[in-house]
Protein backbone atom coordinates (compact mmCIF):
# COMPACT_ATOMS: atom_id res chain seq x y z
CA UNK A 1 0.00 0.00 0.00
CA UNK A 2 1.46 3.19 -1.04
CA UNK A 3 0.70 5.90 1.31
CA UNK A 4 1.86 9.43 0.79
CA UNK A 5 3.81 10.79 3.99
CA UNK A 6 2.09 13.15 6.20
CA UNK A 7 0.97 16.51 4.58
CA UNK A 8 -0.92 19.85 5.24
CA UNK A 9 -4.17 20.78 3.13
CA UNK A 10 -5.29 24.14 2.17
CA UNK A 11 -7.43 25.14 -0.39
CA UNK A 12 -7.01 28.53 -2.01
CA UNK A 13 -10.12 30.39 -2.53
CA UNK A 14 -8.38 32.67 -5.37
CA UNK A 15 -4.95 33.50 -7.09
CA UNK A 16 -3.98 35.89 -4.34
CA UNK A 17 -4.44 33.35 -1.55
CA UNK A 18 -2.97 30.55 -4.07
CA UNK A 19 0.65 32.52 -3.83
CA UNK A 20 0.51 34.04 -0.31
CA UNK A 21 -0.26 30.22 0.77
CA UNK A 22 3.11 29.39 -1.49
CA UNK A 23 5.29 31.52 0.09
CA UNK A 24 5.78 29.04 2.49
CA UNK A 25 9.29 26.53 1.65
CA UNK A 26 7.92 22.86 1.08
CA UNK A 27 4.93 24.10 -0.39
CA UNK A 28 3.39 21.72 -3.53
CA UNK A 29 0.65 23.35 -6.12
CA UNK A 30 -2.13 20.33 -6.33
CA UNK A 31 -4.34 19.94 -9.26
CA UNK A 32 -4.96 17.57 -11.18
CA UNK A 33 -2.25 15.73 -9.31
CA UNK A 34 -2.00 12.56 -11.49
CA UNK A 35 1.93 13.20 -11.40
CA UNK A 36 2.55 14.81 -7.72
CA UNK A 37 -0.02 11.93 -5.63
CA UNK A 38 1.99 8.96 -6.99
CA UNK A 39 5.21 10.70 -6.61
CA UNK A 40 4.13 11.63 -3.22
CA UNK A 41 2.88 8.04 -2.35
CA UNK A 42 6.18 6.69 -3.19
CA UNK A 43 7.58 9.42 -1.45
CA UNK A 44 9.78 10.92 -4.55
CA UNK A 45 8.09 14.45 -3.24
CA UNK A 46 7.06 14.56 0.20
CA UNK A 47 5.97 18.65 0.75
CA UNK A 48 4.93 20.06 3.85
CA UNK A 49 1.72 21.58 2.49
CA UNK A 50 -0.10 21.13 -0.17
CA UNK A 51 -2.43 24.29 -2.02
CA UNK A 52 -5.52 23.06 -4.12
CA UNK A 53 -5.95 24.95 -6.88
CA UNK A 54 -8.96 23.48 -8.89
CA UNK A 55 -10.84 25.77 -7.10
CA UNK A 56 -9.79 28.60 -9.19
CA UNK A 57 -11.76 29.13 -12.02
CA UNK A 58 -10.27 31.92 -13.52
CA UNK A 59 -6.89 29.83 -14.60
CA UNK A 60 -9.22 26.92 -16.25
CA UNK A 61 -9.72 28.94 -19.45
CA UNK A 62 -8.53 28.37 -23.69
CA UNK A 63 -9.18 31.51 -25.29
CA UNK A 64 -7.81 33.37 -28.82
CA UNK A 65 -7.01 36.98 -27.65
CA UNK A 66 -5.50 38.44 -30.49
CA UNK A 67 -2.80 36.95 -32.22
CA UNK A 68 -1.81 35.09 -29.03
CA UNK A 69 -3.57 31.82 -27.84
CA UNK A 70 -4.00 31.59 -24.10
CA UNK A 71 -4.62 28.49 -22.30
CA UNK A 72 -4.96 28.47 -18.41
CA UNK A 73 -2.55 26.58 -16.32
CA UNK A 74 -5.66 24.73 -15.03
CA UNK A 75 -7.16 23.90 -18.48
CA UNK A 76 -7.48 20.11 -18.16
CA UNK A 77 -6.15 17.67 -21.37
CA UNK A 78 -9.62 16.81 -21.87
CA UNK A 79 -10.43 20.58 -22.96
CA UNK A 80 -7.15 21.18 -24.74
CA UNK A 81 -7.98 18.10 -26.98
CA UNK A 82 -11.80 19.73 -26.95
CA UNK A 83 -10.76 23.41 -27.91
CA UNK A 84 -11.75 23.98 -31.68
CA UNK A 85 -10.13 27.07 -31.24
CA UNK A 86 -6.77 25.68 -30.42
CA UNK A 87 -6.89 22.31 -32.84
CA UNK A 88 -7.62 24.91 -35.88
CA UNK A 89 -4.72 27.21 -35.24
CA UNK A 90 -2.34 24.10 -33.81
CA UNK A 91 -3.18 20.51 -34.62
CA UNK A 92 0.35 19.80 -32.92
CA UNK A 93 -2.13 20.24 -29.47
CA UNK A 94 -4.71 17.79 -30.13
CA UNK A 95 -2.10 15.27 -31.41
CA UNK A 96 -0.51 15.37 -28.59
CA UNK A 97 -2.97 15.29 -26.37
CA UNK A 98 -4.48 12.63 -27.75
CA UNK A 99 -1.35 10.27 -26.92
CA UNK A 100 -1.32 12.25 -23.37
CA UNK A 101 -2.05 9.67 -20.73
CA UNK A 102 -5.53 8.12 -21.25
CA UNK A 103 -8.45 9.70 -21.38
CA UNK A 104 -9.74 9.36 -17.39
CA UNK A 105 -6.52 10.90 -16.98
CA UNK A 106 -6.82 13.59 -19.13
CA UNK A 107 -10.41 14.51 -17.56
CA UNK A 108 -8.05 15.59 -14.28
CA UNK A 109 -4.64 16.55 -15.65
CA UNK A 110 -3.90 20.28 -16.35
CA UNK A 111 -1.49 22.29 -18.84
CA UNK A 112 0.06 24.17 -16.19
CA UNK A 113 0.68 20.66 -14.13
CA UNK A 114 2.46 19.24 -16.82
CA UNK A 115 4.55 21.98 -17.76
CA UNK A 116 5.54 22.18 -14.10
CA UNK A 117 5.57 18.86 -13.21
CA UNK A 118 8.89 18.86 -15.47
CA UNK A 119 8.74 15.00 -16.84
CA UNK A 120 11.73 14.90 -19.01
CA UNK A 121 9.41 12.83 -21.08
CA UNK A 122 6.77 14.86 -21.05
CA UNK A 123 4.44 15.85 -23.88
CA UNK A 124 3.64 19.32 -23.67
CA UNK A 125 6.50 20.33 -22.97
CA UNK A 126 7.80 19.46 -26.59
CA UNK A 127 4.69 21.02 -27.98
CA UNK A 128 4.78 24.18 -26.37
CA UNK A 129 9.21 24.34 -27.13
CA UNK A 130 7.78 24.00 -30.74
CA UNK A 131 5.80 26.16 -31.15
CA UNK A 132 7.53 29.42 -28.55
CA UNK A 133 4.74 29.29 -26.47
CA UNK A 134 5.92 31.77 -23.24
CA UNK A 135 5.08 31.25 -19.30
CA UNK A 136 2.74 33.49 -17.30
CA UNK A 137 4.06 33.33 -14.13
CA UNK A 138 2.20 34.78 -11.47
CA UNK A 139 3.98 35.99 -7.51
CA UNK A 140 1.90 39.10 -5.54
CA UNK A 141 3.82 41.72 -6.37
CA UNK A 142 3.40 41.12 -10.23
CA UNK A 143 3.78 38.59 -12.77
CA UNK A 144 6.40 37.99 -15.26
CA UNK A 145 6.71 35.93 -18.47
CA UNK A 146 9.60 33.48 -19.22
CA UNK A 147 9.60 31.65 -22.60
CA UNK A 148 9.21 27.94 -22.70
CA UNK A 149 12.15 27.10 -23.65
CA UNK A 150 13.80 29.13 -20.59
CA UNK A 151 11.21 27.15 -18.40
CA UNK A 152 12.71 23.90 -17.77
CA UNK A 153 15.88 24.26 -15.52
CA UNK A 154 16.09 20.25 -15.93
CA UNK A 155 14.79 17.41 -14.78
CA UNK A 156 11.53 17.65 -12.41
CA UNK A 157 12.65 21.44 -11.65
CA UNK A 158 11.60 24.79 -13.31
CA UNK A 159 12.19 28.66 -13.05
CA UNK A 160 8.51 28.68 -11.00
CA UNK A 161 10.26 30.02 -7.87
CA UNK A 162 8.55 30.03 -4.23
CA UNK A 163 5.41 32.34 -4.19
CA UNK A 164 4.89 32.13 -7.76
CA UNK A 165 2.16 29.92 -9.84
CA UNK A 166 2.21 29.19 -13.43
CA UNK A 167 -0.84 31.11 -14.30
CA UNK A 168 -1.13 30.57 -18.21
CA UNK A 169 0.78 30.25 -21.57
CA UNK A 170 0.31 31.87 -24.20
CA UNK A 171 1.15 30.81 -27.73
CA UNK A 172 1.83 33.20 -30.85
CA UNK A 173 -0.74 32.44 -33.40
CA UNK A 174 0.99 33.43 -36.76
CA UNK A 175 -0.20 33.18 -40.45
CA UNK A 176 0.79 30.32 -42.85
CA UNK A 177 2.22 27.69 -40.20
CA UNK A 178 0.76 24.27 -39.87
CA UNK A 179 1.87 22.10 -36.53
CA UNK A 180 1.65 18.04 -36.00
CA UNK A 181 3.22 16.10 -33.34
CA UNK A 182 4.74 12.17 -33.58
CA UNK A 183 4.92 9.95 -30.20
CA UNK A 184 6.18 6.18 -30.11
CA UNK A 185 5.04 4.63 -27.30
CA UNK A 186 4.94 0.36 -26.03
CA UNK A 187 1.33 1.12 -24.68
CA UNK A 188 -1.92 3.14 -24.40
CA UNK A 189 -1.80 5.64 -21.91
CA UNK A 190 2.65 5.43 -21.71
CA UNK A 191 5.46 7.41 -21.30
CA UNK A 192 6.59 8.66 -24.66
CA UNK A 193 9.82 6.22 -25.89
CA UNK A 194 10.35 9.11 -28.04
CA UNK A 195 8.12 12.04 -29.72
CA UNK A 196 8.55 14.91 -32.01
CA UNK A 197 6.95 17.73 -32.48
CA UNK A 198 6.95 20.53 -35.56
CA UNK A 199 5.52 23.88 -36.20
CA UNK A 200 6.50 25.38 -39.95
CA UNK A 201 5.61 28.32 -41.27
CA UNK A 202 6.10 28.60 -45.42
CA UNK A 203 6.08 31.55 -47.80
CA UNK A 204 6.43 31.80 -51.86
CA UNK A 205 4.48 29.60 -54.23
CA UNK A 206 2.60 26.64 -53.54
CA UNK A 207 4.83 24.13 -55.77
CA UNK A 208 7.74 25.70 -53.79
CA UNK A 209 7.28 26.85 -50.13
CA UNK A 210 9.84 28.43 -48.64
CA UNK A 211 10.57 27.87 -44.91
CA UNK A 212 10.07 30.95 -43.10
CA UNK A 213 10.63 29.57 -38.95
CA UNK A 214 10.67 26.12 -38.11
CA UNK A 215 10.22 25.15 -34.45
CA UNK A 216 10.93 21.19 -33.39
CA UNK A 217 10.58 19.82 -30.26
CA UNK A 218 11.23 16.54 -28.73
CA UNK A 219 10.69 14.54 -25.65
CA UNK A 220 12.20 11.72 -23.44
CA UNK A 221 15.52 11.89 -25.59
CA UNK A 222 17.43 14.52 -23.82
CA UNK A 223 16.98 17.50 -26.31
CA UNK A 224 18.17 20.60 -24.19
CA UNK A 225 15.06 22.66 -23.14
CA UNK A 226 12.70 19.92 -25.49
CA UNK A 227 14.37 21.57 -29.04
CA UNK A 228 16.23 20.62 -31.62
CA UNK A 229 18.12 23.93 -32.22
CA UNK A 230 20.01 22.37 -34.65
CA UNK A 231 17.69 21.33 -37.17
CA UNK A 232 15.49 24.45 -36.79
CA UNK A 233 18.38 26.30 -37.86
CA UNK A 234 19.07 24.36 -40.71
CA UNK A 235 15.96 24.46 -42.00
CA UNK A 236 15.12 28.06 -41.79
CA UNK A 237 15.00 29.80 -45.85
CA UNK A 238 15.49 26.28 -47.24
CA UNK A 239 12.38 24.83 -49.08
CA UNK A 240 10.03 22.60 -47.46
CA UNK A 241 10.61 19.24 -49.42
CA UNK A 242 11.32 16.08 -48.49
CA UNK A 243 14.93 15.78 -48.95
CA UNK A 244 15.37 19.27 -46.23
CA UNK A 245 12.87 16.80 -43.64
CA UNK A 246 14.89 14.32 -43.99
CA UNK A 247 18.46 16.66 -43.59
CA UNK A 248 16.70 18.26 -40.82
CA UNK A 249 15.98 14.93 -38.91
CA UNK A 250 19.17 13.41 -39.31
CA UNK A 251 20.32 16.87 -37.63
CA UNK A 252 18.09 16.35 -34.53
CA UNK A 253 18.66 12.43 -34.57
CA UNK A 254 22.51 13.53 -33.78
CA UNK A 255 22.13 16.59 -31.59
CA UNK A 256 19.63 14.73 -28.65
CA UNK A 257 20.78 12.69 -26.07
CA UNK A 258 18.78 9.96 -25.58
CA UNK A 259 19.31 7.49 -22.75
CA UNK A 260 19.54 3.72 -22.71
CA UNK A 261 16.63 2.16 -20.70
CA UNK A 262 13.89 -0.45 -20.59
CA UNK A 263 12.40 1.71 -23.56
CA UNK A 264 15.00 0.67 -25.75
CA UNK A 265 18.98 1.70 -26.53
CA UNK A 266 20.40 4.80 -27.79
CA UNK A 267 20.59 3.90 -31.59
CA UNK A 268 17.04 2.70 -31.20
CA UNK A 269 16.13 6.03 -29.69
CA UNK A 270 17.93 8.24 -32.15
CA UNK A 271 16.18 6.02 -35.08
CA UNK A 272 13.18 7.27 -33.85
CA UNK A 273 13.96 10.94 -33.39
CA UNK A 274 14.79 11.20 -37.18
CA UNK A 275 11.91 8.96 -38.30
CA UNK A 276 9.10 11.15 -35.91
CA UNK A 277 10.66 14.47 -36.62
CA UNK A 278 10.36 14.25 -40.31
CA UNK A 279 7.20 12.43 -40.21
CA UNK A 280 6.05 15.66 -37.92
CA UNK A 281 7.82 17.68 -40.63
CA UNK A 282 6.06 16.38 -43.24
CA UNK A 283 2.77 16.69 -41.46
CA UNK A 284 3.14 20.20 -40.24
CA UNK A 285 3.87 20.85 -43.85
CA UNK A 286 0.95 19.68 -45.26
CA UNK A 287 -1.26 21.04 -42.39
CA UNK A 288 0.08 24.65 -43.43
CA UNK A 289 -2.86 26.91 -44.08
CA UNK A 290 -2.30 29.26 -46.71
CA UNK A 291 -3.23 32.76 -46.50
CA UNK A 292 -6.08 33.90 -48.65
CA UNK A 293 -4.27 36.76 -50.72
CA UNK A 294 -1.92 34.09 -51.64
CA UNK A 295 -4.54 31.86 -53.04
CA UNK A 296 -6.06 34.56 -55.29
CA UNK A 297 -2.69 35.52 -56.36
CA UNK A 298 -2.62 32.14 -57.95
CA UNK B 1 -18.98 14.32 0.96
CA UNK B 2 -22.15 13.36 -0.74
CA UNK B 3 -21.76 9.81 -1.67
CA UNK B 4 -24.42 7.91 -3.89
CA UNK B 5 -27.43 10.57 -2.48
CA UNK B 6 -25.98 10.09 1.04
CA UNK B 7 -24.24 13.13 2.79
CA UNK B 8 -21.47 11.65 5.08
CA UNK B 9 -18.75 14.00 7.40
CA UNK B 10 -15.59 12.53 8.50
CA UNK B 11 -12.88 13.47 10.02
CA UNK B 12 -9.72 12.02 8.15
CA UNK B 13 -5.79 13.04 7.64
CA UNK B 14 -5.03 14.96 4.37
CA UNK B 15 -3.04 12.33 3.31
CA UNK B 16 -5.66 9.56 2.98
CA UNK B 17 -6.49 8.97 -0.93
CA UNK B 18 -10.25 9.11 -1.71
CA UNK B 19 -10.40 5.28 -2.52
CA UNK B 20 -9.29 4.12 1.20
CA UNK B 21 -12.02 7.07 2.32
CA UNK B 22 -14.75 5.46 0.35
CA UNK B 23 -13.84 1.75 1.25
CA UNK B 24 -12.82 1.85 4.30
CA UNK B 25 -14.22 5.04 5.90
CA UNK B 26 -17.48 4.39 4.21
CA UNK B 27 -17.66 0.79 3.72
CA UNK B 28 -18.18 0.96 0.32
CA UNK B 29 -16.28 -2.26 -1.08
CA UNK B 30 -17.63 -2.30 -4.76
CA UNK B 31 -14.55 0.36 -5.83
CA UNK B 32 -11.65 -1.87 -6.19
CA UNK B 33 -7.85 -0.84 -4.73
CA UNK B 34 -5.62 -2.28 -7.52
CA UNK B 35 -2.36 -1.05 -9.27
CA UNK B 36 -2.10 1.89 -7.00
CA UNK B 37 -0.60 3.92 -9.46
CA UNK B 38 -3.50 5.23 -11.55
CA UNK B 39 -2.60 2.96 -14.28
CA UNK B 40 -5.59 0.03 -14.15
CA UNK B 41 -8.87 1.81 -13.47
CA UNK B 42 -10.44 -0.39 -10.88
CA UNK B 43 -10.59 2.20 -8.25
CA UNK B 44 -12.35 4.46 -11.14
CA UNK B 45 -15.71 6.64 -9.55
CA UNK B 46 -16.88 9.46 -10.14
CA UNK B 47 -16.10 12.87 -8.68
CA UNK B 48 -18.70 15.80 -9.52
CA UNK B 49 -20.15 14.14 -12.37
CA UNK B 50 -16.40 13.29 -14.05
CA UNK B 51 -14.69 9.77 -13.43
CA UNK B 52 -11.48 9.65 -12.03
CA UNK B 53 -8.71 7.17 -10.92
CA UNK B 54 -9.51 7.05 -6.94
CA UNK B 55 -5.86 5.78 -6.18
CA UNK B 56 -4.81 9.03 -7.51
CA UNK B 57 -6.82 11.79 -5.34
CA UNK B 58 -6.90 12.78 -1.80
CA UNK B 59 -10.40 12.48 0.00
CA UNK B 60 -9.63 16.15 1.10
CA UNK B 61 -9.72 17.34 -2.52
CA UNK B 62 -13.33 16.06 -2.89
CA UNK B 63 -14.45 17.64 0.33
CA UNK B 64 -18.07 19.36 -0.44
CA UNK B 65 -18.00 17.02 -3.79
CA UNK B 66 -20.65 14.73 -5.26
CA UNK B 67 -19.40 11.31 -5.45
CA UNK B 68 -20.81 8.34 -7.39
CA UNK B 69 -19.73 4.87 -6.99
CA UNK B 70 -20.83 1.31 -8.35
CA UNK B 71 -23.13 0.87 -5.06
CA UNK B 72 -24.79 4.23 -6.95
CA UNK B 73 -25.37 2.83 -10.77
CA UNK B 74 -28.25 0.84 -9.52
CA UNK B 75 -31.63 2.50 -8.91
CA UNK B 76 -34.78 1.31 -6.70
CA UNK B 77 -34.17 -2.10 -7.53
CA UNK B 78 -33.23 -2.02 -11.26
CA UNK B 79 -29.56 -2.33 -12.52
CA UNK B 80 -28.27 0.34 -15.14
CA UNK B 81 -28.20 -1.10 -18.39
CA UNK B 82 -24.34 -0.85 -18.23
CA UNK B 83 -24.87 -3.51 -15.31
CA UNK B 84 -27.05 -5.41 -17.35
CA UNK B 85 -25.14 -5.32 -20.46
CA UNK B 86 -21.94 -7.08 -18.44
CA UNK B 87 -24.29 -9.88 -17.18
CA UNK B 88 -25.86 -10.62 -20.54
CA UNK B 89 -22.60 -10.25 -22.60
CA UNK B 90 -20.29 -12.37 -19.58
CA UNK B 91 -18.22 -8.53 -19.52
CA UNK B 92 -16.67 -10.19 -16.73
CA UNK B 93 -14.86 -13.29 -15.20
CA UNK B 94 -12.80 -12.46 -12.00
CA UNK B 95 -14.92 -8.89 -11.64
CA UNK B 96 -11.88 -7.32 -9.80
CA UNK B 97 -12.19 -4.48 -13.27
CA UNK B 98 -15.66 -4.53 -13.53
CA UNK B 99 -16.86 -1.54 -10.96
CA UNK B 100 -14.19 0.79 -12.46
CA UNK B 101 -15.08 -0.70 -16.31
CA UNK B 102 -19.33 -0.13 -15.75
CA UNK B 103 -18.13 3.93 -14.11
CA UNK B 104 -16.52 4.57 -17.03
CA UNK B 105 -18.82 2.98 -19.29
CA UNK B 106 -21.87 4.97 -17.77
CA UNK B 107 -19.93 8.01 -18.47
CA UNK B 108 -19.21 7.40 -21.70
CA UNK B 109 -22.64 6.60 -22.64
CA UNK B 110 -24.01 9.94 -20.76
CA UNK B 111 -21.95 11.86 -22.75
CA UNK B 112 -22.00 9.26 -26.12
CA UNK B 113 -24.92 7.42 -26.17
CA UNK B 114 -24.01 5.63 -29.36
CA UNK B 115 -20.47 4.96 -29.69
CA UNK B 116 -19.06 2.36 -32.26
CA UNK B 117 -16.37 0.08 -30.82
CA UNK B 118 -13.30 2.00 -31.45
CA UNK B 119 -14.93 4.90 -29.76
CA UNK B 120 -15.59 1.91 -26.48
CA UNK B 121 -11.87 1.10 -27.05
CA UNK B 122 -10.65 4.77 -26.78
CA UNK B 123 -12.74 5.16 -23.83
CA UNK B 124 -11.75 2.16 -21.74
CA UNK B 125 -7.88 2.44 -22.68
CA UNK B 126 -6.82 3.73 -19.38
CA UNK B 127 -8.47 0.15 -17.58
CA UNK B 128 -6.91 -2.50 -17.70
CA UNK B 129 -8.50 -6.25 -17.39
CA UNK B 130 -6.89 -9.52 -17.12
CA UNK B 131 -9.99 -12.01 -17.76
CA UNK B 132 -11.98 -10.98 -21.12
CA UNK B 133 -9.57 -9.59 -23.44
CA UNK B 134 -12.12 -7.08 -23.90
CA UNK B 135 -13.92 -8.09 -26.49
CA UNK B 136 -17.24 -9.00 -23.89
CA UNK B 137 -16.34 -5.70 -22.40
CA UNK B 138 -16.96 -3.85 -25.31
CA UNK B 139 -20.25 -6.23 -26.69
CA UNK B 140 -21.24 -5.03 -22.83
CA UNK B 141 -21.13 -1.34 -23.30
CA UNK B 142 -22.30 -2.01 -27.06
CA UNK B 143 -25.51 -3.92 -25.76
CA UNK B 144 -26.29 -0.85 -23.41
CA UNK B 145 -26.00 1.50 -25.93
CA UNK B 146 -28.32 -0.74 -28.07
CA UNK B 147 -30.70 -1.07 -25.26
CA UNK B 148 -30.90 2.50 -24.48
CA UNK B 149 -31.57 3.23 -28.38
CA UNK B 150 -34.36 0.73 -28.18
CA UNK B 151 -35.88 2.28 -25.19
CA UNK B 152 -36.06 5.70 -26.88
CA UNK B 153 -37.26 3.97 -29.82
CA UNK B 154 -40.59 2.33 -27.59
CA UNK B 155 -41.17 5.43 -26.15
CA UNK B 156 -41.30 7.33 -29.41
CA UNK B 157 -43.48 4.99 -30.36
CA UNK B 158 -45.51 5.17 -27.22
CA UNK B 159 -45.77 8.59 -27.84
CA UNK B 160 -46.95 8.63 -31.50
CA UNK B 161 -49.62 5.77 -30.98
CA UNK B 162 -51.09 7.96 -27.83
CA UNK B 163 -51.02 10.85 -30.42
CA UNK B 164 -53.13 8.68 -33.18
CA UNK B 165 -55.40 7.51 -30.83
Amino acid sequence: MQVPSHVEYERATGVEHALSLLSRPETRVVAGGHSLIPMMKLRLAQPELLVDINGLAELAFITLDGDQLRIGALARHADLLDSAVAGHHFPIFHDAERVVADPIVRLWGTVGGSLCQADPSEDLSAAFAATRATAVIRRLDGERTVPVREFHLGPYETVVGRGELLAEVRVPVRPGTGSAYEKVSRRVGDWSVAAAGAVLELAGPAERPLIVSAGIGLTAVGAEHFVAAQAEDFLRGRVADEESFAAAAAIAAEHCHPAADQRGPEDFKRHLVAELTARALRRAADRVTRPAADRVAR
Amino acid sequence: MTVNGTEYAREVEPRLLLIHFIRDELGLTGSHWGCDTSNCGSCVMWLDAKPVKSCTLLAAMADGGTVRTVEGLERDGVLDPVQQGFIECHGLQCGFCTSGMLMTARWLLDHHPDPDEAEIREAISGQLCRCTGYENIVRSIRWAADRAAEHAADRAADRAAGETS
